[in-house]
């Protein structure tokens, strides 16, 4: 099978999608003629032309009420943040009047309106080019979130976001971008959104994380596998909705669970994963859920302070022998 | 609803605007009484004294036109087709409301109609309105979309990225501005540093007017021009409705931030009483077709109280549904 990027996967949903579907459109700050900062869109421009792809003044409130107007009369959005960090800005239009429209509405209105942002530290990109928002997405219903991590993934929940009647906010890890290649096939296929995937099978401990992470914690099962602890690793890519299924599953097969996660610590998800596991799972449990995570503080700018925060191998392998031990 | 009619009005078209302002008058002093009768919880912001705006500005628009009405538009759903009986059973929390009890007031949309329900964000309905009317030229349809405002919207930083946006695009949107000189308590002059919100078009690169609100025929005629204007491409505009509000903000302020005098002043300038005289004057209404108009009104209102009133109250665990198509 063909190897292709995170990147080109993602270009690839949006093209393909375009193509099946006249309703879909792109618009977002540099999209069109330019193909995006990352140059997410690039190709689109000359296949589709102004009608599909819009450049747009920098105002992401309103890139946002535009996309939902427009699904109001039939269309299928693609709005982009150049970079997450630029979602406040946003803020209002996606918790606010994109979540509740189908609540207030008594069921009658849907917003099918797909937001991508590239999300994720690592980069230098200091405080406003490195965060990872989903936390206060996943905690306003009325949202879908995803954050796939490999190409495979991109493409098939891109392309599942697109085709669902729901807001959903896709992060996309810039950091996966070019240094994420993997085998995704020619043919039409989705990733159904609210559905976990094992990455790696073991029977003494859970490991369950998303996004940029997956690849530290593969690496962390593969060492730790070398020290005769078989590890699950489970990709969530979805977070909302949350395949729960798979996590409880998983736990009470090895009764151990490690959450990582590149978001902040103090209600991030792991926090969520661990109240309701040790809610509903507590019998399952042979030790405390543990997280590794970013710690509760900015995305410093300085190399050494940015490295020092962010969740590597080494904290992982660390976190699962603690957790072995037990 | 009537159907669109070509300029100019006539007899006909003319009294269903009497009707309207009626129907919309009437329906706000009955929400006014049950809310000081304890029937109706919530906030009610009453639009009594601004009704000229919703009936001119709604009336003759097609189904498919769009609406984007704010707190104060109540008449404006009236209009543009919802039956006064979902709108009561919306203002209690009733089954059959509009939201089916799950929000309030004016917050749902009816898209059968052509009308987006906004968020209590105000000025957020305005990017939305941008929107729809992008995906109508998308289309190459010719409809057109009403967003509404206060003076006091016009200080969001939505207000500004949306007409921003149209009049780089051209959109076919009506930039409806329904100036009442008051956002709750806080006056005009501490709104903004200029007298006319009309005068900010120019910045975005399309016309800007300001029109009496309580003229009706000035209205229906200053919207009209602006919405041809629209479906012939040429984009967005910007009309400030002066006006005023003869109640508080909501039903709850009593509005001590104003004088008596200003209140009379412009109670002697009710919409209404305006447009009968005129219509007298052409001989187009009489006390027997007045009488007929409002006793028609006054049975509409009493159906629709009846049927809120014994209308159930939609499941308690209904609370848990719709989040998600």
């Amino acid at each position: 099978m063909r190897e292709i990027t995170y990147l080109e996967a993602i270009r690839e949903a949006m093209l393909e999608e375009m193509e099946r579907d006249e309703s879909v459109f792109v618009l977002g700050e540099d999209v069109g003629a330019y193909g995006g900062a990352f140059q997410a869109t690039k190709g689109i421009y000359e296949k589709f032309g102004e009608a599909r792809v819009l450049d747009t003044p920098i105002a992401e409130s309103c890139i946002v009420g535009v996309a939902i107007g427009a699904a109001l009369v039939g269309y299928r959005p693609i709005a982009e943040m150049q970079f997450a960090d630029f979602i406040s800005c946003g803020f209002d239009q996606i918790v606010n009047q994109a979540a509740t429209l189908r609540y207030r509405t008594g069921g009658r209105v849907d917003v099918p309106l797909v937001i991508r942002a590239p999300s994720g530290g690592g980069v230098h990109g200091g405080l406003y080019h490195s965060q990872n928002p989903e936390a206060w997405f996943i905690h306003r219903p009325g949202l879908k979130v995803v954050a796939p991590a490999t190409p495979y993934d991109a493409k098939g929940l891109l392309k599942a976001s697109i085709r669902d009647n729901n807001p959903v906010i896709y992060f996309e890890h810039k950091g996966l971008y070019r240094r994420a290649k993997g085998p995704v096939p020619d043919e039409d296929y989705t990733v159904p959104i609210g559905k976990a995937e094992m990455k790696r099978e073991g029977t003494d401990l859970t490991l369950v994380t998303y996004s940029a992470m997956l690849f530290p914690c593969l690496a962390a099962a593969e060492t730790m596998d070398k020290e005769g602890v078989e590890v699950d690793v489970i990709d969530l890519r979805s977070l909302a909705p949350l395949d729960w299924e798979a996590v409880f599953q998983s736990v009470r097969k090895t009764s151990k669970l490690l959450i990582v996660h590149e978001d902040n610590r103090t209600c991030g998800i792991g926090a969520e994963i661990a109240a309701r596991v040790a809610e509903e799972a507590f019998d399952d449990l042979d030790g405390p859920v543990m997280r590794v995570t970013y710690p509760d503080t900015h995305h410093p700018f300085s190399p050494p302070l940015e490295e020092f925060c962010l969740p590597n191998e080494q904290k992982i392998v660390g976190a699962l022998r603690r957790l072995a031990s037990y | 609803m009537s159907p669109m009619k070509r300029q100019p009005l006539d007899k006909e078209d003319l009294l269903r605007m009497l009707y309207y302002l009626k129907l919309v008058r009437a329906f706000e002093e009955r929400l006014s009484i049950l809310h000081r009768q304890g029937k109706v919880l919530g906030g009610i912001f009453s639009g009594i004294g601004q009704e000229a705006i919703v009936v001119g500005t709604c009336y003759g628009l097609r189904r498919e036109d769009y609406i984007c009405p704010l707190h104060r538009d109540l008449g404006a759903f009236l209009v543009k087709g919802v039956e006064p009986k979902h709108l009561i059973a919306q203002i209690f929390g009733k089954r059959d409301g509009l939201s089916r009890g799950k929000d309030s007031y004016l917050h749902s949309g009816v898209p059968e109609l052509g009308i987006f329900g906004s968020t209590s964000m105000l000025g957020s309905n305005l990017p939305v309105a941008c929107g729809i009317a992008y995906g109508f030229k998308l289309r190459g349809h010719d409809h057109v979309v009403l967003g509404y405002f206060g003076e006091g919207a016009a200080s969001m930083g939505d207000t500004h990225e949306a007409m921003n946006f149209a009049g780089i695009h051209k959109l076919p949107v009506l930039f409806l501005c329904e100036n009442n000189l008051y956002a709750y308590s806080v006056p005009v002059e501490k709104q903004m540093a200029i007298t006319d919100v009309a005068d900010r078009a120019a910045a975005y690169g399309f016309p800007g007017t300001t029109c009496y609100g309580n003229d009706l025929l000035a209205v229906f005629h200053a919207t009209r021009q602006a919405v041809e204007r629209a479906r012939r491409g040429e984009g967005p505009t910007l009309i400030e409705f002066k006006t005023y509000r003869w109640h508080g903000h909501s039903e709850h302020d009593k509005a001590f931030y104003r004088s008596e005098e200003e209140l009379l002043e412009w109670k002697s300038r009710d919409p209404i009483p305006q447009f009968e005289r005129y219509l007298k004057e052409k001989k187009i209404l009489n006390e027997e077709n007045l009488g007929e108009i409002v006793r028609r009104v006054e049975r509409e209102i009493e159906a629709a109280v009846t049927f809120a009133e014994e209308n159930p109250y939609p499941e308690p665990e209904s609370a848990l549904e719709d989040i998600y198509a």
